[in-house]
């Protein structure tokens, strides 16, 4: 059987590098409350602000993989998060999976801060996998505080196949 | 509740956190982590994509690890680093456990580290979702 061409296009290399606009998240009390609760946590830090200053927090943490909420525009949609739509590779992969998360934590971050974040493809894979030809993409995404100060830096990898 | 850096020594294991989620958790996460992809709580949607059931989604399961770290070091330490990869897929009604082995315990920086290796395990014993952490304690 010949060998197939690349499911990666011309397009789709030359997007890699290239940094998103930015976008914002709020981080607000009650989105924390609803990702703590929809994880499982039973740490009142997460639920009630006298505890969270007590513990020493400036007001309701972000609990480990909350990095706020974007603001939803229903006039720009497909922008919300900053990136454009992916360029097609060059034979259609129907079905996607998340392939992995690592976050880099360099800053706190509390119920009442706004984030700033942009991304970037940092690479395009293709692999045979057991799930037949997919197209492996990572992306890292940088967030910012209202001081300027990086407080988390996502990889994330999406597989589709 | 708090895990002091002294107390930790490379190759304990920290205690293991239980999850089982129902379909309602998976609902909830949809909605708290804005992933609205149906096959996380749609079965015929879910089927139609060649799946034998709902799937837990990923991000949850690296939440979960975070939310390991967190009730294991409390409040005067913080997480530095949490990443996982998704290996195998997780359904709902089945037990996720939870689970962390310190790997290395050093000083850098002035700070007080610890590097685990983290992982979710599906009831067949398979880690479905490895991964590592750092996390900083007093």
């Amino acid at each position: 059987m010949a060998e197939q061409d690349s499911l990666i296009t011309e397009e789709m290399q030359a997007t890699i590098g290239v940094e998103s606009e930015p976008w914002t998240l709020e981080i607000d009390k009650t989105s924390v409350r609803m990702f703590a609760r929809s994880v499982g946590y039973t740490d009142p830090v997460f639920y009630d602000e006298e505890e969270a200053k007590r513990a020493g927090y400036r007001n309701l943490p972000a609990p480990a993989g909350y990095l706020g909420t974007p603001i939803f525009n229903p006039n720009r949609a497909s922008e919300a998060r900053g990136s454009r739509p992916n360029p097609e590779p060059s034979r259609p992969l129907k079905r996607m999976l998340n392939g992995g998360t690592d976050v880099e934590y360099t800053g706190q971050i509390c119920a009442g801060d706004i984030l700033t974040a942009t991304n970037h493809v940092s690479a395009i894979e293709e692999r045979q996998g057991r799930l037949g030809e997919m197209l492996i993409t990572t992306s890292k995404t940088v967030y910012k505080n209202e001081t300027g100060e990086t407080v988390a830096i996502v990889t994330g990898t999406g597989i589709r196949y | 509740m708090s895990t002091t850096w002294d107390a930790v020594s490379e190759g304990m294991e920290i205690p293991t956190l239980a999850k089982n989620c129902n379909t309602q958790q998976l609902v909830h996460w949809a909605a708290a982590s804005g992933d609205f992809y149906q096959i996380h709580y749609d079965h015929n949607f879910a089927k139609a994509t060649g799946l034998e059931n709902i799937i837990v989604h990923g991000a949850l399961k690296h939440a979960f690890l975070g939310q390991l770290l967190h009730d294991w070091i409390g409040n005067e330490g913080s997480i530095k680093k949490v990443g996982c990869s998704y290996r195998g897929m997780d359904f709902p009604d089945q037990d996720i456990q939870c689970k962390g082995i310190v790997t290395r315990k050093y000083e850098e920086n002035g700070e007080k580290l610890v590097d685990l290796e983290i992982w979710t395990e599906n009831p067949q014993g398979q880690r479905t979702s490895p991964g590592v952490a750092t996390v900083q304690l007093p």
